[in-house]
């Protein structure tokens, strides 16, 4: 994929959104994009226009998360949801393999499935989950072992993001350096414009293959200029942003601070209930189950995403090493913010405030950062 | 077998794939305490030789039960039998304790940063092992004798719950016939007939004969007995960072992938389980880390 700066850009007209779909679907993809579903935003097959949350806004806040439908057509004017690209390269439930056993021998095999190749769109990404994918690729296929589960789902990604116009309750992605517009990983980044009855989308090519698709839409009239004034929009999001994390010398800080009383304030909040953990979009630890069919002749290892606020998480022989919720709260916030730098060289956070929205006493971890850096 | 192209396909995952578990065979089952026992392990198939470097370990998979990581004991000069030395406390040891001679277990590895034995050439080098623990240090020790000219002094010191629970006892009357190694045992409960030392294994690094300021030591045990013995080589004069220590978490994946084993900064599956002592010293007081 092309990274750098996006040489190729059109406009294109609210009517001929489903254009932009009509393309992908003719080169292979599945097409994945947001979706009304339980009163909430979540990734899910795609087919039409009209399945994407037209009107709807999300109100998020600590602790909180709610849709409002309103009378202005508009298709991205939200932020996150709890979905993220986590659901679908990296699934929360997953066959490692499966063991035959014949007399006594055994033979282990991979899943079949993990090898089948799907081909998969995006639409509607955020400029954060594009950062988290970015971590997500240096934890799972970046070092010495690649995650062979990840590796096939990760190739042909087409990523169409959505750069935000307007902040949520929670994000502070300004502050991470990594939105509310997307730099780079992408194959096309849009956004939308709704004014004075006027609805288009700036759509930017950050890849080969997507300057090529883009060729091939219905193309708008006047794009001059535009590109500058969606600026303000970006800008306008930044300000209204509440929320920011100081990241200068934070890793250290943190490092040296793990002994700090803020840790025995949130441990007695917190209800170590890994909500924060399953939204989070670039959390990766898993573990394994062996099971068993009745008969006994095969045994098949599932993979589940696990939680380091599980009790079970640390478990040796002798006990849990931590024991304590705020032994546990600690390992999270201090592995986001300074020993995922030690391990990956980059902030394991992307200031999505998934976390913060779907905590249920509210906890934020920007205030916790606060408190700590004193 | 090995004509079996499904197998073929198999085997080149195995080297692709850390994942999938290989089918060793069990030769042998030693009993060596009450609740510790010795396998020792055949690959099956295409695969003839494990190789592997002393303090590597791996993950042992008992057919449909479970895998836990278990460090290597034997001697890594003889890579056609691989030997495990495991004591029957959990779910997957306990399966593994009653598994008889000809069963077939899954096994995945070698993994993890060996003991850095080329540190200590020229050097005087102590082992000091608490418990089970003297089982990952076995197949440096067979590593040290096999070059014994390269090294000064050697000394095992060893301390274990009771007289019963000492481990290796060929090898071990076999490490004390010899002139170039000193072997020092220490009981913490004694019983009669017990002639050896009674006490923690601490209580034997001040009279075991190394020059401290030459030497390095390999240290494996309980984690406060690690800290306590390198707090007291530190005492004697062996410097943090020539103590070696070897951790223990917990592991699902042992490729850095999953995430339990992190200790800090550091997976210990892969950055570890053997660190300089003067690399974790600071994190290892700290509370529930």
């Amino acid at each position: 994929m092309k990274e750098g700066k996006t040489v190729n850009a059109c406009l294109l007209e609210r009517k001929h959104f489903d254009t932009l779909l009509d393309a992908l679907k003719v080169r292979g993809y599945k097409i994945i994009g947001p979706i009304v579903k339980d009163n909430a935003i979540v990734l899910e097959p795609v087919e039409s226009v009209t399945q994407l949350p037209i009107g709807w806004v999300d109100e998020q806040s600590n602790g909180v998360y709610r849709l409002r439908k309103t009378d202005t057509p508009t298709l991205f004017n939200f932020t996150v949801g709890p979905h993220s690209l986590k659901q679908y390269l990296f699934p929360s439930v997953q066959k490692i393999f499966m063991t035959q056993r014949q007399g006594k021998s055994t033979e282990s095999t991979v899943d079949e499935k993990v090898e089948r190749k799907k081909k998969y769109a995006f639409i509607g990404l955020r400029p954060c989950e594009l950062a988290a994918l970015h971590i997500h690729d240096m934890v799972f296929i970046g070092g010495m072992y690649s995650d062979p589960v990840y590796q096939v789902r990760r190739k042909d990604l087409f990523l169409i993001v959505v750069n935000c116009t307007r902040a949520g309750g929670t994000c502070f992605c300004a502050s991470m350096k990594t939105g509310p517009r997307a730099e780079r990983g992408y194959d096309i980044a849009i956004t939308e414009v709704y004014e004075k009855n006027q609805h288009y989308f700036i759509l930017e090519g950050g890849s080969d293959r997507g300057m090529s698709l883009l060729k091939e839409l219905k193309q708008g009239k006047e794009i001059d200029g535009r590109v500058q004034k969606v600026q303000e929009l970006y800008t306008k999001a930044v300000q209204e942003m509440g929320k920011a994390v100081e990241t200068s010398k934070l890793k250290d800080i943190l490092a040296q601070q793990l002994e700090h009383p803020e840790y025995d304030n949130v441990g007695n909040r917190c209800l170590s209930c890994a909500n924060c953990t399953l939204v989070c979009p670039t959390c990766f630890c898993s573990t394994v189950e062996d099971v068993t069919e009745l008969s006994g002749a095969s045994a098949d290892r599932i993979r589940k995403w696990d939680s380091c606020f599980t009790l079970d998480f640390s478990y040796i022989h002798g006990g849990p090493v931590r024991l304590s919720v705020k032994s546990r709260y600690r390992q999270w916030l201090v592995h986001k913010f300074s020993t995922w730098i030690d391990q990956f060289g980059t902030f394991g956070c992307v200031g999505c405030g998934r976390c913060i929205t779907w905590c249920p006493v509210g906890i934020d971890i920007t205030e916790e950062i606060v408190k700590i850096r004193g | 077998m090995a004509t079996d192209p499904k197998l073929q396909t198999i085997k080149g995952e195995y080297k692709q794939n850390p994942m999938i578990p290989w089918p060793f065979q069990i030769l042998r089952v030693k009993r060596e305490t009450e609740d510790t026992f010795t396998l020792e392990l055949q690959p099956t198939g295409d695969l003839q030789e494990f190789q592997f470097q002393p303090g590597q370990f791996n993950m042992l998979y008992v057919y449909g039960v479970g895998e836990i990581p278990i460090s290597i004991s034997g001697d890594p000069l003889n890579p056609r039998i691989l030997v495990h030395t495991t004591r029957a406390v959990g779910i997957v040891t306990k399966a593994m304790d009653k598994l008889p001679r000809g069963e077939i277990i899954g096994v995945r590895g070698p993994f993890g940063k060996p003991w850095p034995i080329e540190k200590a050439i020229g050097q005087d080098v102590v082992f000091v092992a608490g418990g089970i623990g003297l089982a990952p240090l076995r197949p440096a020790l067979y590593d040290v004798l096999a070059q014994r000219e390269k090294f000064g002094k050697v000394v095992l010191l060893y301390g274990t719950r009771t007289p019963a629970d000492v481990l290796f006892r060929q090898d071990l009357e076999h490490w004390r016939s010899r002139f170039d190694l000193e072997v020092y045992i220490t009981v913490d409960r004694a019983m009669s007939g017990w002639k050896g030392n009674v006490g923690v294994v601490t209580t034997l690094i001040p009279r075991a004969p190394f020059d401290p300021r030459h030497t390095v030591a390999y240290v494996c045990g309980p984690e406060v007995m690690m800290r306590f013995t390198a707090t007291e080589l530190i005492k004697r004069g062996v410097e943090a960072h020539n103590i070696y220590v070897s951790l223990e978490r917990n592991m699902k994946c042992a490729i850095g992938l999953c995430g339990h084993c992190q200790f800090g900064p550091f997976f210990v599956c892969k950055d570890g389980p053997v660190f300089s002592y003067s690399t974790v010293k600071d994190l290892l007081v700290k509370w529930e880390l």
